[in-house]
C-alpha cells in the first residue's frame, strides 16, 4: 500500500524535517491491519485531534515568556486553534515544558501530567527540559524530563524562538495524525510501558507531623 | 400570524401537523413532532455553540491586532468543529474523594437550563417551539436552574478553587437575577403580557426600545450589565477567573463534561442577547416604519431568522466587547454595583415605566 | 567613613576593621545584634541590602551589607563561626524584616542557625534535602538526593532557635497555621503566580489572612554552578536570571569584575550597555503592563504591549543575535558593534512609544474598575519598603528613592539628565503608574545617548583567562525591578570562591505576605502582580 505523506497545517511535505521518523510510525501502525469503517473514523477524530491542540498554561522560566510572545500578535498561534490556553490540566490536550524542572517542581510535574486528560502529549521545550541545558551541573536541576514523563516532542534552542515553537507543535500535530484510535498498536501502549517503569508510590501518609 | 416577512413558519407547521394526522394517530403524530423539534433543537443548539465561539475568537483575535484561527477549513470556519470533536473523545477523569452522582449531574443541569430556554425565543415568524401566555416567566425560571449546575459542579469536585469558584458564583447569579428579572418586568408592564408572541407582534411598528423611550433604555442598559453577569463573562468572570480560580468552578471538568460548560457559556451568551433582540428590539419583526408601506416591504424581504439571529448577533457582540476591554471586577465591587446601584435604579425605572403606561406617554400602541 | 569607624570602635572595642571601598567590620556574633541596632538607629543604614553566607572552610559565616537611605553610604559586618556541625549566629529578623528571609537563605545554603529568628525553615530546598549545597565540602552525588517524583514533604509546623534568658538555646515547633484555618494552595501551578511560586494561603470567604511563601520551585543553584566557572563563563547565567533584565543583570557582573581586575571599558562600550540596559526596561515595564493587565482580566492590553516589546526585540536581535539570552554585555565592553540600523531603528521605536503610552493609559490607567481594582490595594509604606528591601518601582511608589542610577551612579549615569519617577501612595496603583512613567524616563535617557554616541572601540582587550587578585567586592547597578547586587569573592584563581547575586524578586515575592492580610483573594493576584518579582530571579 502506497504510504500517504501525513503534513499539517498546509505546509508541503517536503518542508518538515524528521520525515523518516513519521513514516517509521506509519509503518509499525499499519502491520496491524484496519478495517476501511475504523480506519476512517479514526481519520475523522485524528483530524479533530490534531487540529485542536489546546496548551496548559504551564511555564517555569524564561521559555514561557517566549511562549507568551507566541500568543501575541506578531507570531499568533490562534491562527492553528492553540490559543485556548488552560489553566486547569484536565482540559489540556497537551503540555509545553518552557523551563527549567528542579528537584522540588519534579513532584508537581509529574502531577500536573497525571492530570491531564488522555490523549495527552508533552513537548520539551528548550534545552532545559530537554537536557537540563545550561544548569546540567546544578545540585537541584532535573536532568532533562525524559524521565519523568514521556515526550513526545523535543523542541532545541535556549530559549527556542517562536517560529521554533510553532513548528514543533506542528510537528505533534503530524504525530497525532498517523495515530489509532480504535484497536491496532498506538502510542499508548509505549504511553503505558513508560509509567509502568516510573509508578508513583502513594505516599500520602509521608508527611512529617 | 400576518404576514411581516417573505417567511412564514406557522402555515408550514400547520400544514405538516395536517399531513401527519392525515396518516397516522394524533398520539403518534405529536410524539413524532415532538421528536423531530427535540432533534431539530439539539442540532440547532450545537451548531449555533460551535459558531458562537469561532464568532468569539475571531472577533477577539481583531481586537487584539491578529488574525484569530485561519487554517483550519476556509477562514479557519471548521476550527471549533475540530474543537468539538476533540471534545467528544477527551477522557473522562474519574475523580475520587467526590459526590460522583451530583458531579455527573451538574453539567447536564447547565445544559438543560440553556436548552429550556430556547425553546421560547422567537426566531422567526411562526417559528417558536411553545408560544403560551408565560413565556417570559417560563425563560426567567429556566435560565436560573443554571446556577444550581454551577453550585453543584463547584460543590462536588471536593476542590478549593472550585468551591471559592461556585460561592462566586452563587452570590453573583442570584444578586444578578434580581436586576435581569427587575428590567425584563419592567418591559412586561409595558407589554401588558407574557405572550412572547405578542410581544414580538406589538413591536410590529415601533420596537420597545423606540416607544418606550427613555424607561426601555435604562432598562436595556441594566439588562446588558446584568445580561454580562448573569452569564459569567468578562469583566463579571469571577466564577471562573482564569487569573485566580484556575478555571473556577469547572477546574476539574473533563472531556464532554467540560465541552457542556464550554457549550453552555457560550449559548447563555446567545439566550441573553436574543431576550434583549426580543424585548427591547423587536424579536424577529424587521424594521418598520408605520406608514412606510414600500420601506416596509422591503425590509420584509429580509426573513425574519435573518432578523431575529442578526439582532442577536449584534448584541453578542456588544458583550463580546465588554469582555476583551474591561478589566475583572473584585466580588465586593461586583455586589456592590448590584445591591447599591443597580437595583435602585431599577426600581425606580419601573415606577417610572408604570406612570408612563398610566399616562400613555409612549409612541404607537400596546398590544392588547 | 573615618567618623563611622571612631563611632564604632568606641561602643564596641571588639571590633576588627578592614579599609577598603566599603568599610568592612569584624565583629564576634555576641555583639552583632547590637552593632546592627546602633548602625540602624544612630547611624541611619536603614537599608540591608544583602546576607552574603559564606564558607571560608576554617569558619563558617556571614557577610551583612548595609546602607543608608540618605547619606547612601555602604558599610558590611562580618561575622564568623568556626562551629562547622551546629553553627549559630545571632539573628537580626527583628530588626530588618527581610533580614528573615535573607537568615532563611544563608541556612539553606550553609546550614547556619540563626538563633531568634521566628521561621527557621529551609527556603528553596526541600525540608528532608541532604547536606548545604553551597558549602565547599558539600556532596554533590546524585545519589544523597535523588530526583524524586513523589509528593514533596510537607511540614504545617516551623523551626525556631530561640534564646532563653539565661543563655541556653531552645528548639521550638511553632504551628504556620491555626488548627482551623481554611488553607488554599495557590501554586506552585498557577497563571497567577507568574512562574512557579506557591502561596498557602489561609482564608476567611473571600480574605486572606495569612500566606506563607514557598519558594525554591525554579532554584538551579546559579551561584553555586558559577564556583566552578571562569568569570566570563559565569555571565551567561544572567541572562537567564530575571529574562527581561539580562542587560542590567550583565552589566552589573560585568561592573564588578572589571571592578576587579581593574579593566578600563572603551566609552562607546560604556554607552552601548547604558542604551541596553534602558531599552530592556522599556521592553520590560511593557510585559510587566500588559501580563498586570492581563491578570486583572482586560487580556487585550498585553497584546498591545506586546506590540512594542517586540519592536525592541527586533532591535536587540539585529545586534545581539537572540530575543531573550542575549550575553552581549562581556568582559571589557560589549561582544560585537551596533547594528547598521540601530540608531534608525531605536528612533522609530522612540517616536511611536508616547503614541503607545498614552494609548495605554486611555485603555487602562484611566478605567473606572481598574481604579477601583487599584487603588489602596495592598499599600506599602515608606518604613516597610525599606526595611523588606522593596526597590525599583516598587520602592520608589513608596516614597522611596532608592533608583540606583541615581544613589550610587556607573557607567555614564552621572552625565545623564532624568528623573526619578517617586509617588507616595505605596499602593498597588502607584506601582503600576511608576513603571508607565520609567518608560518614558527611558525614552528621554536613550535620547540623550543617542546624541552622546561615539565612534571608537566597542571592547577593551581582556585576557583569555582572567584571575582576579585575592579581595572582594561589591556593585550595585539598577535592574528593571530593583536593585542588582553582586558580591564576588576571590582567592586568587581563575574562578570565583564566592559569587552572590542579590536580586530584587526575592523581597519583592517575601513582603506580599505582610501586604495581602485582610485583603481579598483578587487583590492578591493584583498585589503580586504589581510586585512584579520574577521567578527564576528570586530563586536563582
Amino acid at each position: 500500500m502506497e504510504m500517504k505523506q501525513v503534513t499539517a497545517q498546509g505546509l508541503p511535505y517536503d518542508a518538515w524535517k524528521d520525515n523518516e521518523y513519521i513514516e517509521k510510525l506509519m509503518t509499525e501502525l499499519r502491520e496491524s491491519g484496519t478495517n476501511v469503517l475504523v480506519g476512517s473514523l479514526d481519520k475523522l477524530i485524528n483530524w479533530g485531534r490534531s487540529n485542536s491542540l489546546w496548551p496548559l498554561t504551564f511555564a517555569t522560566s524564561c521559555c514561557g515568556i517566549e511562549f507568551v510572545s507566541l500568543g501575541a500578535a506578531r507570531f499568533d498561534m490562534a491562527r492553528f486553534g492553540w490559543e485556548v490556553a488552560r489553566a486547569s490540566p484536565r482540559q489540556a490536550d497537551f503540555m509545553m515544558v518552557a523551563g527549567t524542572i528542579v528537584h522540588r517542581m519534579v513532584p508537581v510535574f509529574r502531577r500536573l501530567y497525571d492530570q491531564l486528560a488522555e490523549p495527552k502529549y508533552v513537548i520539551a521545550c528548550g534545552s532545559c527540559a530537554i537536557s537540563g541545558g545550561p544548569f546540567r551541573k546544578s545540585y537541584h536541576v532535573a536532568k532533562g524530563i525524559e524521565d519523568i514523563v514521556p515526550v513526545d516532542v523535543f523542541c532545541p534552542g535556549c530559549p527556542p524562538r517562536p517560529e521554533a515553537m510553532i513548528y514543533s507543535i506542528m510537528q505533534l500535530s503530524r504525530k497525532i495524525k498517523v495515530e489509532r484510535f480504535f484497536g491496532g498498536k498506538n502510542r499508548k501502549e509505549n504511553q503505558k510501558e513508560f509509567l509502568a517503569a516510573h509508578p508513583i508510590e502513594d505516599n500520602a501518609a509521608a508527611n512529617i507531623d | 400570524m400576518s404576514n411581516y416577512t417573505i417567511d412564514n413558519f406557522s402555515s408550514l407547521a400547520t400544514w405538516f401537523d395536517t399531513m401527519l394526522n392525515n396518516f397516522m394517530p394524533s398520539w403518534l403524530a405529536t410524539t413524532l413532532e415532538c421528536l423531530l423539534v427535540g432533534v431539530g433543537l439539539l442540532l440547532v443548539y450545537s451548531v449555533l455553540a460551535l459558531f458562537y465561539i469561532l464568532y468569539e475568537r475571531k472577533i477577539c483575535a481583531y481586537f487584539q491586532c491578529r488574525l484569530g484561527p485561519n487554517r483550519v477549513g476556509p477562514w479557519g470556519l471548521l476550527q471549533s468543529v475540530a474543537d468539538m470533536f476533540k471534545i467528544l473523545i477527551k477522557e473522562l477523569i474519574s475523580l475520587n474523594h467526590i459526590d460522583k452522582f451530583l458531579f455527573a449531574l451538574a453539567p447536564y443541569l447547565v445544559i438543560i437550563a440553556s436548552v429550556l430556554c430556547f425553546a421560547v425565543l422567537p426566531w422567526g415568524n411562526g417559528l417558536q417551539i411553545i408560544d403560551f401566555n408565560i413565556g417570559i416567566f417560563f425563560l426567567l425560571a429556566c435560565s436560573s436552574i443554571g446556577v444550581l449546575g454551577i453550585l453543584l459542579a463547584g460543590w462536588s469536585s471536593n476542590n478549593k478553587f472550585t468551591l471559592i469558584g461556585a460561592l462566586r458564583s452563587g452570590a453573583q447569579m442570584v444578586s444578578y437575577e434580581l436586576s435581569v428579572g427587575l428590567s425584563i418586568l419592567t418591559m412586561v408592564v409595558f407589554a401588558g403580557t407574557m405572550d412572547v408572541g405578542k410581544i414580538v407582534e406589538a413591536q410590529a411598528d415601533h420596537w420597545f426600545i423606540f416607544s418606550a423611550h427613555i424607561p426601555a433604555l435604562i432598562a436595556f442598559v441594566i439588562y446588558m450589565i446584568a445580561g454580562t453577569a448573569e452569564t459569567n463573562r468578562g469583566p463579571f468572570d469571577l466564577p471562573e477567573a482564569e487569573s485566580e480560580l484556575t478555571a473556577g468552578y469547572h477546574t476539574e471538568y473533563s472531556g464532554i463534561h467540560f465541552g457542556f460548560f464550554y457549550l453552555a457559556e457560550y449559548l447563555n451568551l446567545f439566550i441573553v442577547s436574543g431576550v434583549a433582540t426580543l424585548l427591547f428590539f423587536g424579536g424577529w419583526m424587521p424594521f418598520r416604519v408605520a406608514g412606510w408601506d414600500g420601506f416596509n416591504e422591503i425590509m420584509g424581504y429580509i426573513p425574519s431568522v435573518v432578523w431575529f439571529l442578526g439582532k442577536a448577533f449584534i448584541i453578542s457582540f456588544i458583550i463580546i466587547w465588554f469582555k476583551w476591554t474591561y478589566p475583572r471586577l473584585r466580588i465586593d465591587q461586583l455586589l456592590t454595583l448590584e445591591w447599591k446601584y443597580l437595583l435602585p435604579i431599577n426600581l425606580v425605572n419601573l415606577a417610572l415605566m408604570v406612570w408612563i403606561v398610566v399616562e400613555g406617554l409612549y409612541f404607537g400602541q400596546l398590544p392588547q | 567613613m573615618a567618623n563611622l569607624q571612631e563611632k564604632i570602635s568606641r561602643l564596641f572595642p571588639e571590633a576588627a576593621f578592614e579599609e577598603g571601598e566599603i568599610l568592612l567590620v569584624n565583629i564576634p556574633d555576641a555583639k552583632l545584634h547590637g552593632l546592627v541596632k546602633t548602625l540602624r538607629d544612630d547611624c541611619g543604614f536603614d537599608y540591608l541590602v544583602t546576607i552574603v553566607g559564606m564558607d571560608w572552610v576554617s569558619s563558617l559565616g556571614c557577610v551583612y551589607y548595609l546602607t543608608s537611605s540618605t547619606s547612601k553610604e555602604f558599610v558590611s559586618v562580618k561575622v564568623q563561626t568556626t562551629d562547622r556541625d551546629n553553627p549559630m549566629i545571632h539573628s537580626i529578623a527583628d530588626l530588618y524584616r527581610i533580614a528573615g528571609i535573607y537568615e532563611r537563605e544563608v541556612y539553606d545554603f550553609y546550614g547556619i542557625i540563626f538563633v531568634n529568628n521566628p521561621d527557621m525553615r529551609r527556603l528553596f530546598l526541600n525540608i528532608d534535602w541532604v547536606g548545604y549545597p553551597l558549602r565547599k565540602d558539600y556532596d554533590a552525588n546524585p545519589e544523597i538526593n535523588p530526583v524524586s517524583i513523589e509528593n514533596e514533604r510537607q511540614t504545617d509546623h516551623t523551626d525556631t532557635w530561640v534564646e532563653q534568658p539565661d543563655g541556653s538555646i531552645k528548639h521550638e515547633r511553632p504551628r504556620i497555621f491555626k488548627e482551623d484555618d481554611f488553607v488554599v494552595n495557590i501554586g506552585p501551578q498557577h497563571p497567577a503566580t507568574h512562574g512557579v511560586l506557591r502561596f498557602r494561603t489561609a482564608v476567611d470567604g473571600e480574605t486572606i489572612q495569612k500566606i506563607d511563601v514557598y519558594m525554591g520551585y525554579i532554584h538551579r543553584g546559579v551561584e553555586k554552578l558559577c564556583e566552578d566557572l571562569g568569570y566570563m563563563q559565569t555571565l551567561h547565567f544572567m541572562d537567564r536570571l530575571d529574562y527581561f533584565s539580562a542587560h542590567n543583570y550583565h552589566h552589573g557582573l560585568c561592573l564588578a569584575i572589571e571592578k576587579a581586575a581593574g579593566i578600563e571599558v572603551p566609552r562607546r562600550a560604556q554607552v552601548i550597555r547604558v542604551m541596553m540596559d534602558e531599552l530592556s526596561r522599556i521592553a520590560s515595564h511593557c510585559l510587566f503592563i500588559g501580563t498586570f493587565c492581563m491578570d486583572l482580566g482586560a487580556t487585550t492590553m498585553l497584546f498591545y504591549t506586546l506590540r512594542v516589546r517586540e519592536q525592541v526585540l527586533d532591535i536587540m536581535e539585529k545586534t545581539c543575535g537572540a530575543r531573550m539570552t542575549f550575553n552581549y554585555a562581556c568582559l571589557g565592553g560589549v561582544m560585537a558593534d551596533l547594528d547598521p540600523d540601530f540608531i534608525k531603528d531605536v528612533k522609530a521605536l522612540l517616536e511611536v512609544l508616547p503614541k503607545n503610552v498614552a494609548e495605554y493609559n486611555k485603555l487602562f490607567t484611566g478605567n473606572v474598575i481598574a481604579h477601583n481594582r487599584l487603588k489602596n490595594v495592598g499599600v506599602l509604606s515608606n518604613e516597610d519598603a525599606k526595611s523588606w528591601a522593596i526597590t525599583g518601582p516598587s520602592g520608589r511608589a513608596s516614597g522611596w528613592a532608592c533608583d540606583v542610577r541615581k544613589t550610587h551612579p556607573y557607567s555614564v549615569y552621572p552625565e545623564i539628565k532624568f528623573d526619578q519617577v517617586v509617588r507616595s501612595e505605596g499602593d498597588s496603583l502607584a506601582r503600576f503608574q511608576n513603571r508607565v512613567d520609567e518608560i518614558l524616563q527611558s525614552k528621554g535617557i536613550l535620547e540623550q545617548l543617542l546624541e552622546m554616541l561615539p565612534e571608537g572601540e566597542y571592547c577593551a582587550k581582556v585576557p583569555k583567562v582572567l584571575k582576579l587578585p585575592v579581595g572582594h567586592w561589591f556593585q550595585v547597578v539598577e535592574g528593571c525591578r530593583g536593585l542588582f547586587g553582586v558580591y564576588i569573592e576571590s582567592d586568587g584563581a581563575a574562578k570565583p570562591y564566592r559569587l552572590k547575586l542579590v536580586t530584587p524578586g526575592l523581597p519583592a515575592a517575601a513582603v506580599v505576605d505582610h501586604i495581602t492580610r485582610g485583603q481579598k483573594i483578587a487583590d492578591l493576584i493584583t498585589i503580586g502582580g504589581s510586585m512584579d518579582y520574577i521567578v527564576p530571579d528570586m530563586d536563582r
